[in-house]
């Protein structure tokens, strides 16, 4: 009964364009009664609590947002934030377990088995195959020996039990969000469990959950042309920052991160100060700040990670990835731009409205409707993150018949116009409408408001910044634009990537071996 | 701003793959679920400490309802939270009821209805008007009904209602949006086989429905090409005439809209009912097959057989069995395939239940190519378990846990409640449904699972589709036993081809 949309493997393009404006500013009035309903304490670990008040039903929805994600991953341990994510489902030293005490020790003899498993495999020289076969089998033993003490999914299972629903988990290249939602009257037993697993986190089915993390990998990004594309458009376009690093992680690394180091990571970037939790719904502030903050105040406190040092240099160079393979075409380019906190964020967010956010949208307009080359086109940003520097990125999906190469040039016509002319009085009146009503939809509904308000207290200081945003939308102009376009959309600032569809190898070629 | 992922170039990671939205998830076994020393009790379970006090009175807000004299419905939700209005009109016959030789009409229908606008305002100029307010008219086609849809800031609920009743009685379908319509259908069809999880999806269902049926069959580029603006408007004008279901949600008053809806819906004719359908339903013919795709390196298993519809009195003990099934971290194919055997990022499944007709039974699992053979195993084997052990107390225990105790997530928004009411009566279901169907729930006893799997799990008449790179999947196939692995031929026939037989 839904309306399917018509399109095929991007859900709905225009919900996606609202969501992005979701954000962005409302009336005075609005800011004032959710100041008045909103409540915001900073604990002595330095973790931060914000309390919005949304009580028309007895339910309520939360979000905890760790400021980090993949692109703090070690060297050589990409994946490894992700990793984590996975691990804190596993339980504490108080659930999930039949005996802490004897299975910690358990747990050890797993670490040193798979660290002699590994320094074995590693050998470049000399390696001794039956050695590792030896070694593997040990590993296998610690492995089950340990898992004597496992109440396997305690922990998920509590909180399923108790009521909770949209579960899960999600770990961008900036940072990991933890969410569901409750009944209200489980909220105590929420922040047990919640601060538990932020604090007490236990290393348990490590290797097992590995296992499942790469058939994760598999599934998003090796079995997908769109998942390999975007890996090697990502890894090309950039040369030394971490957004040009396979964020689920590449095979090798991901499928060798130990325990140990997922609990190094967790040390340094769990701390207090790194944490906001929101919660949003039935919950008075009053009656629930003191019960929070005693949970809360669990979680180590510790000082703010160091940020990274690395700076994306400026590239000079224009780069193209070309993937030929049995697949349909598709083309991809990104441009270098600045992070969220550039005086011109909101330019970019005005460009992206205008090019993309509907069939008014110039890019549905020319590609789609008027040139019939494309039956999708869009231009985004910022892809892949929005902490540090990302990409003002565009693709389109070309119609049968059509070509990569006319995707790129008539999405470079577009780019021409914005440069060459300013955009017209009612496309930017346009997008300042949309972008204040999107952001008034995101406020009925407990889990975004959660989210917002967690993203918006960590990448700020201040969840006010979520309705304060407004505010730099309505100054933007149109000769801010043609300025912003002209500044970045030029060919040596430009990566592109696309998929060239290639005849059968051989149409003689048996089915495979399956048969 | 914050950070766009846009769908299909996303880079987040997450807990889950397949599931949830489905209600979905079924069978299980009786294998030994934990090992052994596992099963030692805890000393000590802090959370059972927590006090959980009573949940605040809560009693959702009906809509109100309105029957027409023509036989049309109307439903009315005010929420003034927001300063927005929305509406809906959904429209009886889908692309189930579709000709054959068109199969692709609703969906072209639905494309080019709002493409096209009206004879006062085409849809270009609609879009313009509508995005200068951040309003939105939307129509679209599903497998059982059409629907027309609005949004819009309170100040302009006046306007964009007009304009969407315009658009509902006096639609001027354009040759020339049809045509952009085909264009993006088509580019859906040349691209449908180079996403694994899409092929597999796909193709299973037609092994349980039948490649013909009118629940699985496909559009290709001969049928989309077949349909003709006429074929349009005789779609509108035909199912304009059925019982319309006419649903408003936000910040408006009740009087003043009422008064509007029943001017707007009152003068039109008596609503004739949508024939009924009469389809047969024979399940899957069982054995393996297998669809090649040298470009992965995993496999996705797809283990399907016939569900039931949910009119069935058995549906709030299949509930709670597909909850035992596939259902959550603690569900048995969960446990055994992902948590135990590290062999799957994404597993689940069940029996599934549609309002009018039977849907499917289906388990997935999506493993590297090497495991195909031991994935599936394993989850045929928590299948054929679920009719070879008891259940047990505890696991209906959990399983009524997590259905009930969330029970509440249906009806927690006024959306929600209204989405519900018009569901309900669009299928023909008394308005207590979810009530009649949360004591149900209560009441299923481990005596009623034993009997539900008896009766519905028949791991003997599954099919078994298994897509992906058969270079790689060692050991073959074949050791799964399931007699000769047929090849689906899924190749996308040209325009101007005949269609298969």
């Amino acid at each position: 009964m839904q309306n399917r949309c018509f399109s095929w493997f991007w859900k709905c393009g225009l919900a996606l364009m609202l969501a992005a404006a979701a954000l962005a500013g409302a009336r005075a009035q609005d800011l004032k009664s959710f100041e008045q309903k909103t409540t915001t304490k900073v604990l002595p670990n330095g973790l931060t609590l914000i309390v919005c008040e949304r009580p028309d039903a007895p339910v309520f929805s939360y979000s905890t947002f760790i400021d980090a994600g993949d692109v703090n991953d070690p060297s050589g341990e990409s994946g490894l934030a992700h990793m984590f994510e996975h691990l804190a489902f596993k339980g504490t030293t108080e659930i999930g377990t039949t005996d802490y005490a004897t299975e910690k020790a358990a747990l050890a003899k797993v670490e040193a088995a798979n660290d002699a498993y590994e320094a074995e495999y590693l050998k470049a020289v000399g390696r001794d195959p039956k050695k590792l076969e030896e070694l593997k089998k040990a590993f296998k033993e610690a492995e089950a020996e340990a898992h004597k003490f496992v109440v396997p999914n305690q922990f998920t299972d509590v909180a399923e039990r108790n009521g909770a629903s949209g579960l899960n988990a999600e770990t961008g290249l900036d940072n990991t969000m933890y969410f569901w939602s409750m009944p209200e009257n489980r909220l105590e037993l929420w922040a047990w469990m919640e601060s538990g697993r932020l604090s007490d986190v236990v290393p348990r089915e490590f290797y097992k959950e590995r296992d499942v993390v790469v058939e994760e990998r598999r599934m998003r990004t090796d079995s997908n042309p769109i998942g390999r594309l975007v890996e090697q458009f990502l890894a090309t376009a950039y040369v030394a920052h971490n957004y040009g690093r396979s964020s689920i992680g590449w095979p090798s690394e991901v499928g060798q991160i130990t325990a140990t180091e997922a609990m190094d990571f967790h040390k340094k970037y769990y701390v207090g100060a790194n944490v906001v939790v929101a919660v949003v719904g039935d919950v008075k502030a009053s009656e629930a700040m003191p019960m929070l903050e005693k949970y809360f105040s669990r979680v180590p406190a510790g000082p703010k990670p160091e940020e990274m040092t690395t700076v994306e240099p400026k590239q000079f160079a224009e780069k193209t990835v070309v993937i030929r393979e049995q697949t349909q075409p598709f083309y991809l380019e990104g441009y270098h731009r600045p992070d969220y906190r550039d005086p011109d964020d909101a330019v970019y967010d005005a460009i992206g409205d205008i090019l993309s956010n509907g069939r008014v949208s110039r890019l549905y307009r020319s590609l789609v409707r008027d040139r019939q080359i494309a039956a999708e086109a869009q231009g985004f940003s910022p892809f892949p993150g929005d902490k540090y520097p990302g990409l003002f990125a565009f693709y389109a999906v070309p119609l049968p018949g059509h070509t990569p190469a006319e995707m790129r040039d008539a999405i470079h016509q577009e780019i021409e116009k914005l440069k060459n002319a300013e955009v017209t009085d009612e496309e930017l009146a346009m997008f300042k409408t949309r972008t204040r009503a999107g952001l008034l939809h995101g406020l009925a509904d407990n889990q975004g408001l959660a989210n917002n308000l967690a993203e918006y207290q960590t990448r700020y200081g201040d969840w006010r910044e979520l309705f304060k945003q407004l505010e730099k939308v309505d100054k933007v102009t149109k000769a801010d634009i043609r300025r912003v376009a002209n500044r970045v959309f030029v060919a040596s600032n430009r990566t592109s990537a696309e998929i060239d569809t290639e005849a059968p190898a051989s149409a003689a070629k048996k089915d495979g071996g399956a048969e | 701003m914050k950070s766009l992922n846009s769908g299909q170039l996303s880079v987040v990671s997450g807990q889950f793959g397949v599931r949830g939205a489905r209600a979905v998830i079924a069978a299980a076994i009786g294998l030994v679920l934990l090992a052994p020393a596992a099963m030692r009790a805890q000393q000590n379970k802090p959370w059972e400490q927590i006090p959980i006090p009573k949940l605040h009175d809560f009693k959702p807000q009906q809509p109100k309802r309105i029957e027409l004299k023509n036989g049309i419905v109307l439903f009315l939700q005010e929420d003034h939270e927001l300063p927005f209005v929305s509406g809906s009109v959904l429209i009886p016959g889908g692309s189930r009821d579709e000709d054959k030789a068109k199969t692709g009409l609703v969906e072209l229908y639905g494309e080019a209805w709002r493409t096209s606008g009206t004879a006062k305002l085409d849809g270009d100029a609609l879009d313009d008007l509508l995005e200068a307010k951040a309003a939105h008219i939307e129509t679209g086609g599903d497998e059982d009904s059409t629907a027309l849809s609005w949004d819009s800031l309170k100040g302009d609920a006046d306007q964009v209602f007009s304009l969407a009743l315009d658009l509902l009685l006096h639609p001027k379908f354009n040759p020339e949006k049809l045509e952009l319509a085909q264009q993006q259908a088509a580019t859906a069809i040349v691209r449908r086989n180079d996403d694994e999880g899409e092929i597999a999806s796909r193709e299973a269902a037609k092994l349980v429905y039948g490649p013909t049926s009118p629940y699985t069959r496909q559009p290709e580029l001969a049928t989309i090409g077949a349909v003709k603006v006429e074929d349009l408007k005789a779609w509108h004008d035909r199912t304009l005439g059925g019982k319309l279901i006419v649903s408003i949600d936000g910040d408006f008053d009740p009087t003043a809209m009422e008064a509007k809806l029943r001017a707007a819906f009152e003068g039109l004719p008596k609503a004739t009912a949508e024939p009924a359908r009469h389809d047969a339903f024979a399940g899957p013919k069982p054995g393996i097959s297998f669809i090649n795709k040298d470009d992965v390196n995993q496999s996705n298993v797809q283990i399907v057989g016939l569900g039931t519809d949910r009119r069935n009195p058995d549906v709030p003990t299949l509930a709670v069995m597909n909850e035992i099934l596939g259902g959550g971290f603690a569900s048995r194919l969960f446990q055994k395939v992902r948590t135990e055997l590290g062999l799957a990022y994404a597993v689940g499944g069940g029996l599934s239940f549609a309002y009018d007709h039977p849907a499917l039974f289906r388990v997935n699992v999506i493993t590297k190519s090497v495991s195909t053979v031991e994935a599936t195993k394993a989850a045929l084997g928590e299948i054929a378990g679920m009719t070879g052990t008891p259940f047990t107390q505890k696991e209906l225990d959990r399983a009524k846990d997590n259905i009930l105790n969330s029970f509440l997530f249906r009806y927690d928004t006024r959306e929600k409640v209204l989405a519900e009411s018009v569901r309900l009566e669009f299928y023909g279901y008394p308005a207590n449904y979810l009530e009649t169907y949360k004591a149900a729930l209560e009441k299923v006893t481990t005596a009623d699972l034993d009997a539900a799997a008896k009766k519905y799990i028949h791991p003997e008449k599954l099919a078994v589709l298994v897509v992906g790179n058969g270079a790689e999947i060692k050991p073959s196939l074949e050791e799964l036993k399931l007699g000769p692995v047929q090849t689906v031929d899924i190749t996308i026939p040209q325009a101007g081809t005949p269609e298969k037989k």
